[in-house]
């Protein structure tokens, strides 16, 4: 027992704090953040250095239906969890199904384009330093997204097991910002690789 | 009190493998940041051996105590163990006990997250460590990582380093990194989403402020450092060329890389070193902090300061003329908000009735050598200096001068100041001024010597020198403090053991302190709190014991 016992003030119940789970998730996007700065700097510092071929130039193409499908996600993610705060279940189920399978199909255009590269190409992580740097960045990036579908699928297996109630809308908004997190990622991976490395 | 007493008895009443159990399953956040502590006194006892032995080899020209090759696997481990195992879980571990107590609140905001961060953490040390067993692999040759803490390109190459000690090295710094981030988010939520009401950021005790500078400065820190660990990884398990010279790829981005995590590191480590002072100073010198404005702003400016003026440790890398100059000005800039910080805590002490006792000593050690480290720091932050001293006993001695004389001081002065708190006894006086005596002489004959050497040429990180260049006598004498060091830190070592069991009671509040840890008992209960405490001022403690005079109507 506290030796000096303390009383609430009269002001007590206006005591407001941020949420902790979004203070997390802010700081969590926030080392993301780093590790991915460290990744764009090298693949940018090490374009047009590598000494044999391939080159960026000569086998990659930009995934545009990919992306695409990848920043539709952000939009469906975000109607879902609007959903879900207003306690349409239904409505939410929809979407975050639809979130789940547009995530799907980005990492099946990443699979298609390592197997066009590795078989086609002969393009490997060890062949010269643009597969080094190539396969690391967008590595790093599809990791984020597998991780960020599994947990996807988790609250999708809550969901129809029926577990899932509106009370939990605020722990999917958290998840939610990771999503987003991961969709902005690719905005740069995607500019970073596929607009400026083949310009130079 | 009796319930807390009624709790222990039970606790010791449980079988011992219960009891443990109880420990490695802890999600509470004292028995976390004790977790912490222990496990970085265990790595400061193999990194202080490890020191030794190096010491023990450069006492003498021509000595040969170690082989070269022992020889820098002890400066590699040295290096390694002190700055992730040791200082890093002891500011870890009193930021994880004392912040949720300060702050007024039951636990810190992710417990779970908690625990994981420091069994990741505690991997790391097992992996850097298994590699004096396991790092010959299959080649028969390495054994304990010996490419030097920072570990620069092409050593750490294939090539160069055969079997798995560098690979031991990567992933114990890449699994410790992520228990550090951990770590930090844990604590930014804790600090921003759980204080006590009416703890507003302005009421906040300093200690809770530099911690929480302290975990923002970690995000960006540690996070390059494991994304560059993730690339070594790539270059050595995958054929990866990031660090391959032969294949267009930098050593220098290496170092970039590097110490970009490198040197805010300095300062993530310091930052809680601040916070001991800034607490225990106010406390013996019975007046409140000086300036608590100010030492905000201060924290938070070195903080920013402190991410752009990494390159200062690549002055003979040959940089362009510009990074150069932008690297001595933001490197000599820093030196002001630290001395702000300086002139606060004299202004502290200045007119108070101040009280030495083991905290303070140490502290007053500290404020002093501090300086000293400081004043070589700007020494060496000058381009052209630094060409000269670079990568001599100059800058070893210089190093130390900050992560011994200062750093290390204020741990030292926090274990006497807390440890009543935590263990419900005092440590003993005696023992404790001994301990700082011996330790302040040994660092002393140890540090200050180095210099010299340093300046007459001798480079760091040679196994043995010729006789007859001047440095014998001064590597004589440095390897001479070494051992007044060790006696200190193993009376240290037995004051912490014998109090633990003989010590006299501490009671709740043994300083007459002034922040909410000192309201509840000693050891705190698991709740912390009964009855969730509220804050009026910076010193709550002190409006509670002084109703009369209460600091809210002067704040």
């Amino acid at each position: 027992m506290s030796a000096h016992s303390v009383a609430w003030g009269e002001n007590a119940s206006d005591w407001r704090l941020p949420p902790r789970g979004r203070v997390g998730m802010w700081c969590l996007i926030g080392a993301e953040s780093g590790i991915f700065t460290i990744f764009v700097v090298a693949y940018l510092f090490y374009t047009g250095k590598s000494t044999t071929g391939p080159q960026p130039g000569d086998v990659l193409h930009a995934p545009i239906f990919y992306t695409i499908c990848l920043l539709a996600s952000s939009v469906t993610i975000h109607l879902a969890v609007r959903g879900i705060a207003a306690n349409r279940m239904a409505s939410f189920g929809r979407w975050w199904v639809a979130t789940i399978l547009l995530g799907a199909t980005f990492l099946l255009g990443t699979a298609r384009e390592w197997i066009h590269l590795i078989f086609d190409e002969g393009l490997t992580i060890s062949t010269n330093l643009f597969g080094t740097t190539y396969y690391s960045l967008v590595g790093l990036h599809a990791f984020h997204v597998t991780m960020g579908l599994l947990a996807l699928s988790i609250v999708a297996a809550f969901y129809f097991s029926g577990w899932l109630r509106r009370e939990h809308a605020d722990r999917l908004e958290i998840l939610s910002m990771y999503w987003h997190f991961v969709d902005a990622v690719w905005v740069v991976v995607f500019t970073v690789v596929y607009v400026i490395g083949l310009s130079r | 009190m009796s319930t807390s007493s009624l709790v222990l008895t039970q606790a010791q009443a449980r079988p011992l493998t219960l009891r443990l159990h109880g420990w490695v399953t802890t999600v509470d956040h004292k028995r976390l940041g004790i977790l912490y502590i222990l496990y970085a006194l265990v790595f400061l006892l193999a990194g202080g051996v490890e020191a030794t032995i190096m010491r023990v080899q450069l006492i003498r020209p021509h000595n040969d105590f170690v082989s070269p090759q022992v020889f820098n696997r002890m400066f590699t481990m040295h290096g390694t163990t002190m700055i992730f195992f040791v200082a890093m879980p002891l500011v870890f571990g009193f930021a994880n006990y004392l912040v949720p107590l300060m702050i007024g609140a039951r636990d810190m905001a992710f417990p779970r997250l908690n625990a994981f961060s420091f069994w990741m953490t505690a991997l790391g040390g097992l992996f850097l460590y298994f590699s004096f067993l396991g790092g010959d692999g299959l080649y028969g040759a390495g054994g304990a990582p010996d490419v030097g803490w920072f570990a620069y390109a092409p050593l750490t190459a294939k090539t160069f380093s055969v079997g798995h000690s560098t690979d031991f090295w990567t992933l114990s710094l890449f699994s410790s990194g992520i228990g550090s981030i951990g770590t930090a988010i844990n604590l930014i939520a804790t600090i921003l989403c759980m204080r006590c009401p009416g703890m507003t950021l302005g009421k906040m005790p300093l200690f809770v402020w530099l911690n929480l500078v302290m975990a923002g400065l970690v995000i960006p820190t540690i996070s390059p450092l494991s994304a560059a660990q993730l690339m070594l990884l790539v270059d050595r398990y995958l054929g990866g060329h990031f660090f391959d010279t032969q294949a267009g790829g930098s050593a220098v981005i290496w170092m970039h890389f590097f110490w970009i995590f490198g040197h805010p590191e300095v300062y993530v480590l310091v930052l809680p070193a601040f916070a001991f002072a800034s607490e225990i100073i106010p406390v013996f010198s019975r007046k409140a902090i000086f300036g608590y404005p100010v030492m905000v702003v201060a924290t938070v400016a070195i903080g920013f300061i402190s991410m752009s003026v990494w390159a200062h440790h690549m002055f003979t890398v040959g940089m362009s003329a510009g990074a150069n100059t932008f690297f001595v000005l933001s490197t000599m800039a820093i030196a002001v908000p630290t001395g702000i910080k300086i002139f606060n805590w004299l202004a502290t002490m200045w007119g108070g009735k101040i009280r030495y006792a083991t905290p303070m000593l140490f502290c007053v050690g500290f404020l002093f050598q501090f300086l000293i480290a400081g004043l070589t720091g700007v020494m060496l932050a000058a381009a052209p200096f630094d060409w000269q001293l670079a990568n001599s006993y100059f800058v070893v001695a210089h190093f130390h001068y900050v992560i011994v004389g200062a750093i290390l001081f204020c741990i030292f002065g926090a274990f006497y100041y807390w440890s009543p708190k935590v263990t419900g006894k005092m440590l003993d006086e005696m023992l404790g001024k001994l301990h700082f005596w011996l330790f302040f002489i040994g660092f002393h004959l140890t540090f200050d010597f180095m210099h010299i050497p340093g300046i007459l040429g001798m480079p760091r990180r040679i196994y043995t020198y010729e006789p007859g260049r001047g440095w014998d006598v001064w590597n004589l004498i440095v390897s001479i403090g070494v051992i007044f060091q060790a006696a200190g830190v193993l009376v240290f070592v037995g004051n912490l053991i014998w109090s633990c069991f003989r010590g006299k009671r501490a009671g709740n509040d043994p300083w007459d302190a002034w922040t909410l840890e000192w309201s509840t008992s000693s050891p705190p209960p698991e709740y912390n709190y009964a009855v969730l405490p509220i804050a009026r001022s910076r010193r709550p403690l002190w409006d509670l014991k002084h109703p009369e005079d209460p600091d809210w109507r002067y704040e």
